[in-house]
């Protein structure tokens, strides 16, 4: 029972970043129809921006709640004009052309994101600071929750309500979700879709830069193909939920981290990979459209 | 007396090397009905669409309230008063039919709720079934729907679509008093409809499109009257 709980435990950290990344995915996929493969890269593109900035302009040994809270926010901007600029650079060219060129695009501009950050910070493990966060732990009858744990579970799910309802209660969010049906209405209503788009990007971009953060802050190594595995990891998870789909995300992401961590507890961590496959596979032959499918009402 | 509130000149439009729209001409006075007929294929929605700035024309002008259009893009035009409800409907399915409306008014600060009133006096269906989404709405219903959120913005100028396409007889009665009750209210109207009487009955003037080219122009009388209109587009045998 102590393992259930304390992997539950974990598996709700691991979870909540998986889905703070995979709402990059399904909100570009929700509007563009592309997969932006790019989005891992730039998830471990934030953990090393942030990284230099925190050591750069604070230095290793100070540390308070501003210098956490300029990290994070200079980093969330960093990176969204990174995702601004890969959407202009990478995807607007191919707005119009078939699928599979933007998809080939994501998939070079990944590679190039990857590579920028191997010769700017090279190709060694760099180490975050231990003392971001106070190190104070709470044990409750041998299960152990860290104050980093509750900085992620309580950040994420923040930011999760806000987004919920950013995209359901406002006309701005009413407004995106209205170009993810039809771009060609939207513009009718006056929507400018390539504005809409902007604003995708940098709501993705900034989610997946406080994951980044929290993946250097929570498991202190950080390489420059790491983007690879998060991403690889949250994609699968916006499928699970069912891609396009908001809630779907956030349910598919703590969904996987809560099942990674119970195969790493009961079976092996080595396992937990394989085994993030076969529950996607088993949720595609059972549920194609993810576990909460795309919302359909079209009447026929 | 007789302000044009669009004017379209010499306008030309290319699907790659198709040439669909062969240089047109045609006006809308401010505060008339003008309808645009033709068969299948004759370029009509091709037209709305370049007006509406969807489509790119490759030559000629389009002037509306005074101002040079035509390389305005589309989310722009809306604010300066012209509104397009496209063919097919194209409501947004899985929003609600008030958020639907809502959308609608997107380009104004913050929505009318006379407008939105009125919305739901001329066609009170749409308030019965307003937290409803518009995907599980009926064809007429949708038809209704997309009527009422291309007039949130309060445009000066309203472009229809193909409105009754595919809506049973009694529907389409209900679609066409709306649109007079609209024009009534003083808004312009562009009508494509392949429910050719109907829309003359309605319009004050119309043209008639064939394969890109504008083929006749008149007052809705001499339209009507007119026996080769007649006999391609009223059903009238000789």
């Amino acid at each position: 029972m102590d393992i259930f709980l304390q992997q539950l435990v974990n598996g709700l950290t691991i979870g909540s970043l998986y889905a703070l990344v995979a709402l990059g995915y399904t909100m570009v996929y929700g509007v563009m129809k592309l997969i932006n493969f790019a989005h891992g890269d730039l998830v471990a593109l934030s953990a090393f921006v942030g990284l230099t900035i925190y050591t750069q302009v604070f230095g290793e040994g100070i540390t308070s709640l501003i210098a956490v809270i300029t990290v994070f926010m200079f980093t969330a901007a960093v990176i969204a004009v990174v995702g601004v600029l890969l959407e202009r650079l990478a995807y607007r060219p191919l707005r119009t052309a078939p699928r599979l060129s933007a998809v080939v695009s994501a998939l070079g501009a990944g590679l190039v994101i990857q590579n920028a950050i191997m010769l700017i910070w090279g190709p060694n493990m760099m180490i975050f600071p231990s003392n971001l966060f106070p190190s104070t732990i709470w044990n409750f009858n041998g299960i152990v929750i860290t104050f980093t744990q509750l900085m992620i579970l309580g950040l994420s799910s923040v930011l999760m309500v806000g987004l919920y309802f950013f995209i359901n209660r406002t006309k701005m969010g009413t407004a995106i979700r209205a170009t993810a049906i039809d771009q060609d209405a939207a513009k009718l209503m006056g929507i400018n879709v390539n504005k809409i788009i902007m604003i995708i990007f940098i709501i993705g971009s900034s989610l997946g830069a406080v994951a980044g953060l929290f993946i250097g802050i929570y498991y202190r190594g950080v390489t420059f193909d790491m983007g690879w595995m998060y991403g690889l990891n949250a994609f699968v998870a916006a499928i699970i939920g069912g891609i396009g789909n908001i809630p779907g995300a956030m349910f598919g992401g703590l969904m996987l981290g809560l099942f990674n961590a119970l195969i790493s507890g009961y079976i092996s961590s080595s396992w937990a990979e394989t085994f993030t496959f076969v529950l996607l596979i088993v949720v595609l032959i059972f549920r194609p459209t993810g576990i909460l499918g795309e919302k359909v009402a079209e009447k026929v | 007396m007789s302000e044009k509130l669009l004017e379209v000149k010499n306008l030309h439009v290319s699907y790659g090397a198709i040439k669909a729209i062969k240089g047109i001409d045609l006006y809308v006075n401010k505060g008339e009905v003008v309808t645009i007929l033709g068969a299948n294929g004759a370029g009509k929605t091709t037209t709305l669409r370049t007006i509406s700035g969807l489509l790119k024309s490759s030559e000629g002008s389009i002037t509306f309230d005074g101002k040079e259009i035509t390389q305005v893009p589309a989310h722009d035009i809306v604010s300066l008063g012209m509104s397009h409800s496209p063919e097919g409907r194209r409501v947004f399915g899985t929003l609600s039919v008030e958020e639907n409306l809502l959308m609608g008014a997107y380009t104004l600060k913050k929505h009318d709720k006379e407008t939105l009133n009125w919305i739901y006096k001329i066609l009170p269906r749409l308030q019965e079934r307003k937290m409803q989404l518009a995907g599980t709405l009926s064809g007429g219903e949708q038809q209704m729907l997309a009527i009422g959120r291309a007039i949130m913005s309060k445009p000066k100028l309203l472009i229809l679509d193909e409105p009754s396409l595919g809506l049973a007889p009694v529907l389409v009665k209900v679609i066409f008093k709306a649109i007079r009750d609209i024009s009534e209210s003083g808004v312009t109207v562009l009508l494509v409809e392949q429910n050719a009487k109907a829309a003359l009955k309605l319009a004050n003037r119309g043209y008639v499109l064939e394969l890109g080219k504008i083929t006749h122009e008149g007052s809705s009388e001499e339209l009507l009257n007119s026996e080769t209109i007649q006999e391609a587009y009223l059903g009238k045998k000789k």
